[in-house]
């Protein structure tokens, strides 16, 4: 990655991307959907996917509710 | 406690259960919470251990901080009930909150240990910050004057505050929430402002392009 990349990346904004409150809405209803297939989840609410890609408290929240339903996923099989 | 604002039937059966049994005059209503809440103290130490490196804490003063936050976490989706609206299991629903409270108490602690004490800015540590190389000092010193000059003239107070203390001083986004008052929004968007004003102003001085990278 160039310096100027690296610029960018440090400065970087997408009109695209809804904000925490938004995401926080239906984190649970996107943490299922990537559960069972992230690509789809991406789709169907690409502004809370762009917001995640950038806000890492959120990525970090969505991280966890994963973790939990891996472990509930493997509690149950 | 509120209802569940949604129709039993339309859920799983997991979720209806669990909606069932948090109903005031279930049979099991005390057993229900106590399951409950033994769920979400699970989930929180696991999360809270996994994050006890952002907050270097261990042991019990670690386990307490679970603790504290499945027990938050409780009385926020009590008293939420009526919000939950089936789009989900109810247990992903619960682990939402669980998350919340586990990221708010980790934010406190580091606002509460590592929270700026300085005033000024120390902008030498903006090319690191960056990820910039060694390489082109002549050209980084413009580029830290320039985003330095548009961080002074071009934010809002506010917005320099925010840029200032997670771009430069490193402080994590949630705990600059938590010194403000203020909520993972709101740093976020003034943020997000303050990042787009400053890229805007290295594109009119021509540090960088209209689009990717160096300007032409």
């Amino acid at each position: 990655m160039s310096d100027w990349t690296r610029v960018e990346h440090f400065l970087h904004t997408d009109p695209a991307d809804v904000g925490c409150d938004e995401a926080m809405a239906v984190l649970e209803v996107y943490a299922e959907l990537t559960h069972a297939d992230p690509r789809s989840a991406r789709a169907r609410y690409p502004g809370i996917a762009v917001h995640l890609s950038q806000c890492g408290p959120c990525a970090e929240d969505l991280a966890g509710i994963l973790r939990a339903l891996v472990a509930d996923a493997a509690d149950e099989s | 406690m509120p209802t569940a604002g949604v129709d039993p039937a339309k859920l799983d059966p997991a979720s209806a259960g669990w909606l069932g049994c948090l109903e005031d005059s279930a049979v099991d209503h005390e057993g229900c919470l106590a399951r409950l809440h033994e769920l979400m103290t699970r989930v929180a130490r696991r999360e809270m251990g996994r994050r006890a490196h952002q907050i270097a804490v261990s042991g019990r003063e670690l386990d307490d901080l679970a603790v504290q936050s499945a027990g938050d976490a409780m009385l926020a989706v009590l008293a939420k009930l009526d919000q939950f609206r089936g789009e989900s299991r109810f247990t992903t629903w619960v682990y939402k909150f669980v998350m919340l409270e586990v990221s708010a108490k980790v934010a406190r602690h580091q606002w509460q240990h590592h929270a700026p004490g300085r005033t000024e800015v120390d902008w030498e540590v903006l090319p690191d910050r960056m990820g910039l190389g060694p390489e082109e000092h002549a050209v980084q010193r413009e580029l830290v004057s320039e985003v330095a000059r548009a961080v002074d003239e071009d934010l809002t107070d506010y917005q320099r505050r925010v840029f200032v203390a997670v771009l430069i001083d490193g402080v994590p986004l949630e705990a600059v929430a938590v010194g403000l008052g203020v909520s993972r929004n709101t740093v976020y968007k003034a943020l997000f402002d303050a990042r787009r004003k400053v890229r805007a102003a290295l594109v009119e001085h021509g540090q960088l392009g209209q689009g990717e990278g160096r300007p032409a």
